[in-house]
């Protein structure tokens, strides 16, 4: 009798997520008060995989920050190499080759196709799809990472993309092998959407879970396919035209909603389009030097390169959004200050908001769609 | 109809199943269906995998013939530009009235040694070495239980011949004589 009459005291619950949680991606802790199963209150917090990456860049050389770029967004490590590479060609005035142009083009685009591959197979694996989606992403990936250790010698730290184009030039017959994958690749894709796409488990954890909307996503300065699936059509590949991308023919996929399942689905779109550019720049890839002679000067002699008194700002939209190199220069060897602008980071800080009013589960798979990687993160 | 996308993912896992063993492939073929070998991992330590010509992962120092006459002049270039700065040289060796001491018309390095466990592979002090005295080695089973002992490696560890050099890489080898050659023209 007393039950009906008067209500249930309850309790707000905080809940420590993490560091060490399996779904956390990483050394990555939530804060989340929770009312009964729903969330009321989340903090995240970072910090626990800290290495004063930018510290460390301040001071050795320009070219010796390359392979500690690799170990920002680890998945990445070819495009956190283009980017940094284009920040100091613009710091130092160096030309690219033409050749360079476009291996690093291609470089970049197989790892969106590895970062989203993996990164749909490691949000299945969160909303409980233990191993099976993971390990078909896994098994593609790793033939990509195998062109990788062919090219460059190392299949994740991979180190090659220098100023002024690629450390050496692709083995011989590696460029055929590139486009076989390449042309399989969709294949592929339509076997993992299939498995996917129209499950309808999947669709009811997905659709309208964890609603990012448009204006939120701006003002929060979103990047990357998180922004595009909330239909924004930023792109930095097209509205800034960097490298040699505006030669290539590709559209940029937006999502309508900006629930998870959208960004699960601009996801595979944009692998289609990576497929495509790819296609073309294996195409159209000329022949000559893989890297320009004053490139190749600065990877002899790294102390030889003193950019002038200035600064640069070199972005790339890379597979998670704008990733970017600010470098200032005091005429030394060594950057007077280097900072990386993360989209990890950025796109994390507005976990919260997307989280509010959700379940415990749902947060865990928002986490996953937001697709982040704590060595970007804290650097 | 809902259960419908359910139904045809378990259709791929299925295929995938029959694809890992080789009656499944042949039931697979009877029904012309294609079919990929399934199998992509391997038993490893039992079965190892073959690396790419260019697959690095430590450092060492090569030497034409004897041990005595390496490439290695201590100009300590590479120490200077490693990264995660493990390399440490001292030298160059010295005679008794400290003048350099000279091996086979060169100067070369007291002690040598790289840290393993702080070298992050990356390649950068072959990048630098105007002599072609360091390469990369694809070995890479280098775990140990010893902090110093064991994951510190000294000259002695460190030089290889350049047959080995020629054996593991090839075509870099070949370019790196080439350019030797030319030098000593
Ligand atoms: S390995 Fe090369 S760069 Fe290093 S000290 Fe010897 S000669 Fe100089
Ligand atoms: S590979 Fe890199 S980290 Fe290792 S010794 Fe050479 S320069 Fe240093």
């Amino acid at each position: 009798m007393n039950s009906q009459t008067h209500p249930i005291e309850t309790e707000l619950l905080e809940v420590s997520l993490g560091p060490q949680h399996p779904s956390t991606h990483g050394v990555f802790r939530m804060n989340a008060t929770l009312d009964g199963e729903t969330i009321v209150k989340l903090k995240p917090v970072m910090g626990y995989l800290h290495r004063n990456h930018e510290q460390i860049g301040e001071g050795i050389t320009y070219i010796a920050s390359f392979p500690f770029t690799d170990r920002l967004d680890y998945f990445c490590a070819m495009s956190n190499n283009f980017g940094l590479a284009l920040a100091i060609e613009k710091l130092g005035g160096i030309a690219v080759s033409e050749r360079g142009e476009y291996l690093r083009v291609i470089m970049a685009e197989l790892t969106r196709l590895i970062n989203h591959t993996a990164v749909t197979g490691f949000l299945l694996n969160d909303m409980g799809a233990f191993g099976t989606p993971l390990l078909y992403a896994f098994r593609e990936r790793e033939k990509i990472l195998d062109l990788f250790e062919a090219a460059s010698g190392s299949r994740m730290m991979c180190n090659y993309v220098r100023p002024g184009g690629v450390r050496e030039d692709v083995p011989e017959a590696w460029l055929e092998r590139a486009e076989k994958l390449v042309d399989g690749y969709p294949a592929f894709l339509d076997e993992f959407e299939k498995l996917l796409t129209e499950n309808e488990i999947i669709r009811q954890r997905c659709q309208h879970v964890g609603i990012l909307p448009k204006e939120l996503a701006i003002n929060a300065s979103a990047t990357g396919p998180l922004l595009r699936a909330s239909g924004v059509d930023y792109d930095i590949r097209k509205v800034d035209g960097y490298s040699i991308y505006s030669r290539f023919n590709f559209r940029v996929p937006l999502g309508t909603v900006g629930d998870v399942y959208d960004r699960y689905y601009v996801r595979i779109l944009e692998m289609r389009e990576s497929v495509k550019i790819l296609q073309q720049a294996l195409k159209e890839i000329p022949t000559g030097a893989a890297i320009s002679p004053k490139g190749l000067a600065m990877v002899k002699a790294p102390r030889t390169f003193r950019p002038p008194k200035g600064e640069a700002y070199g972005r790339i939209e890379s597979p998670k959004g704008e990733l970017g190199f600010y470098l200032v220069s005091d005429g030394t060897p060594q950057p007077y200050r280097y900072h990386i602008r993360a989209p990890s980071f950025v796109n994390l800080t507005i976990l919260e908001d997307m989280c509010l009013g959700h379940k415990v589960a749902d947060v865990i798979i928002i986490l996953g769609s937001i697709d982040i990687v704590m060595g970007e993160v804290d650097r | 109809m809902i259960g419908i996308g359910v139904l045809r993912g378990m259709g791929v896992t299925f295929k995938t199943f029959l694809e890992t063993y080789p009656w499944g492939r042949g039931l697979l073929r009877a029904l012309r269906i294609p079919t990929t070998n399934g199998l992509v991992t391997v038993e490893y330590p039992d079965v190892k995998q073959q690396h790419h010509e260019r697959f690095r992962y430590f450092p060492f120092l090569v030497y034409d013939q004897t041990p005595d006459n390496l490439r290695c002049v201590a100009c300590k270039i590479c120490e200077q530009e490693c990264p995660p700065a493990c390399i440490h040289i001292i030298g160059p060796a010295k005679d008794e009235q400290g003048r350099p001491a000279k091996a086979h018309g060169r100067t070369y390095p007291v002690e040598f040694d790289i840290d393993i466990s702080v070298c992050m592979s990356c390649r950068i002090c072959v990048d630098v070495c105007p002599f072609d005295a360091i390469e990369m080695d694809n070995q890479y089973e280098l775990s140990g239980f010893d902090r110093f002992g064991q994951m510190v490696f000294n000259k002695d560890k460190l030089l290889k011949p350049n047959d080995y050099f020629q054996r593991i890489k090839p075509t870099e080898a070949a370019t790196v004589d080439a350019r030797l050659a030319a030098k000593k023209k």
